[in-house]
């Protein structure tokens, strides 16, 4: 048997890790037409290559299907509790940088830390008779940082795309999202606290501590550990 | 580890003695609105009760307590004075811990009588004193009362002691707002920058969100006035600080903090209140010399309990949760109430624990 490598399977978070391993001489590459999801892997023996979705990748590795998994480390902390006993980060890759953060309309000119998030939080409660609504897909990380923080009379709002525009429509008063340069946000007259950083995100390659390795499929891990190091 | 039909008998025999006791029976449904109790912890209720749904009810969870059924069940249509039991499961969700039970069984008693407080307060801890004896059980009380004076007396700010107010439960950030309040903190510069300037200062940037520029001038206002206040004081500081760290036997306590009372005289009721709850435990044959008091305890439970708390720990298993725990609850009786209020106190027990310490000390 082989170990399976759990790899997203379309666009740039795709490719990039096709060239990231290609720079450590394994070839990955989609097998037959665009639209199956199983790989090929050379240049490395025993390697299956397993295209899936990002946001499908913790839960595989959790559940030991996949041995090794690429994807983004807010995905992985959101989806697994204890993610640490669950899968060892392996390698940090360099790209699929993305930060979770809190963002605040930019006319909020009160509020600029979590302290004044807070203290908002309970005058808009009394005001508006509703607790203040936080659009996101990121409901554990987002209440546990909240937590941490002491923030309360909050709301979380589930939105699972087009996050910064729930504001404009009065659909939440602020967001917890991923950004990378932060132009999105900028568009649509946000801002970021200044320390409303929940996690620090990037692609990462990651393996499971719950997939079971026979002989054969650890010296397989061994030789594509050992590529990697290089 | 006991079984199912073992706890059941243990929740039987608990609930039998509060029975006695004068305790009418009542049992609550299993699923409740989740909107009441996210009106009272917020979102963080959600880190610790199962939701689920249906397209007529909305969002119900899985009680995570008995007391706020109790409690809703009274102030609807129960006769005072009242005393209630009951045992059954309850559901904590767990996201950090596997060893932790989402599901166990609870056996409680809570009391709404107006006539005797003090009283009220050792009835139900000399019950689960009496429930729990024959275990080596370490006892831990406080009085979330006394800090809510302390606060309420600070020679400062009403905006400053609201916020206080609002975050006993939270001790990290009450202690951020002291810190503020006193000026032992730096100001953030976002905020320095903020109230040096005068007059209104929205219009700049594009409104936008349900927050109206009227909101966020009379906040700025707020904080241009906070800054102009002058700071906590250095003696009321450390008489708060003093009353926070205070950790003794029941008359130690006492006398320590009649000391704080000289810079915090508001705290002197609440102090006679422990007074009297300290009487009314003695004459109920509790040991109060040696009991423990400890001014800080309760601050991390759930934000309900805003006087007497009280709470039992295994102390060679400090693994397991407490054993029980209660504590009075006056001021959600009063948000529950819809404009009626009775003084409340109450507690549970968890019958699974019980077993597991028999257990041991067997073996």
């Amino acid at each position: 048997m082989s170990i399976k490598l759990g790899v997203p399977s379309k666009g740039r978070l795709m490719e990039k890790t096709f060239d990231w391993f290609a720079r450590r001489g394994i070839t990955l590459s989609r097998s037959g037409s665009e639209r199956e999801y199983a790989g090929a892997v050379d240049g490395v023996q025993g390697v299956d290559l397993v295209l899936l979705s990002a946001g499908e990748i913790p839960r595989e590795l959790a559940a030991g299907r996949v041995h090794l998994g690429v994807t983004g480390t807010d995905l992985v902390h959101e989806k697994l509790p204890r993610w640490e006993q669950q899968v060892e980060e392996l390698e940090p890759l360099g790209f699929g940088d993305a930060d979770l953060i809190l963002a605040v309309p930019q006319c909020w000119i009160d509020v600029d830390t979590l302290e004044d998030l807070d203290a908002v939080a309970a005058a808009f409660r009394r005001e508006h008779g509703h607790r203040l609504r936080i659009a996101t897909k990121y409901h554990r990380l987002v209440r546990e940082f909240l937590a941490d923080a002491g923030v309360a009379d909050y709301q979380l709002v589930d939105s699972q795309g087009a996050t910064e525009g729930t504001v404009k429509i009065e659909t939440a008063e602020m967001v917890a999202d991923i950004t990378s340069s932060g132009e999105t946000l900028r568009a649509n007259h946000l801002k970021i606290l200044s320390d409303g950083l929940v996690l620090r995100s990037q692609a990462t390659l990651w393996r499971s501590r719950v997939a079971r390795y026979t002989g054969d499929e650890k010296t397989a891990l061994k030789s594509l550990l050992a590529r990697i190091d290089n | 580890m006991p079984n199912r039909s073992q706890i059941e008998a243990q929740a039987a025999l608990l609930r039998q003695r509060f029975e006695v006791a004068g305790g009418v029976v009542v049992d609550p449904p299993l699923l409740q609105s989740a909107e009441l109790l996210l009106d009272l912890y917020g979102e963080d209720i959600r880190a610790r009760a199962y939701v689920t749904s249906d397209a007529l009810r909305g969002e119900q969870m899985l009680r995570p307590d008995f007391t706020l059924p109790v409690v809703q069940m009274h102030m609807k249509n129960g006769a005072e004075p009242a005393r209630y039991t009951y045992a059954g499961q309850v559901f904590r969700r767990q996201e950090h811990d596997p060893d932790r039970a989402n599901e166990f069984v609870q056996v409680g008693y809570e009391v709404f009588d107006r006539s005797d407080p003090a009283d009220a307060d050792a009835e139900v801890f000399a019950l689960f004193h009496l429930q729990l004896r024959g275990l080596e059980l370490r006892v831990a009380t406080g009085d979330i009362g006394i800090l809510m004076a302390a606060v309420d007396g600070l020679q400062t700010t009403e905006v400053r002691k609201a916020a206080l107010r609002r975050h006993i439960w939270r001790p990290r950030r009450f202690r951020a707002l002291l810190d503020r309040f006193a000026g032992r903190s730096p100001m953030p510069e976002s905020r320095r920058m903020l109230v040096s300037t005068s007059g209104a200062l929205t219009g700049t940037v594009p409104e936008i969100g349900k927050r109206r520029a009227k909101e966020i001038d009379d906040r700025v206002e707020i904080l241009r006035k906070d800054a102009a206040a002058p700071p906590v004081s250095d003696h009321e500081m450390a008489a708060l600080e003093a009353l926070l760290a205070v950790r003794e036997t029941v008359p130690y306590a006492m006398e320590q903090m009649r000391d704080i009372a000289v810079d915090l005289p508001a705290i002197l009721p609440a102090l006679d209140r422990l007074e009297a709850r300290a009487a009314a435990m003695k004459a109920r044959g509790i040991d109060v010399d040696r009991l423990d008091f400890e001014a800080s305890y309760g601050r991390t439970s759930m934000e309900y309990y805003d006087g007497f708390v009280f709470g039992f720990y295994a102390e060679r298993r400090p693994d397991l949760p407490p054993i029980a725990t209660g504590g009075r609850y006056d001021a959600l009786t009063r948000l529950l109430g819809q404009g009626g209020e009775i003084p409340a106190v109450g507690g549970v027990i968890r019958p699974d624990l019980i077993l597991t310490l028999a257990e041991e000390t067997r073996s």
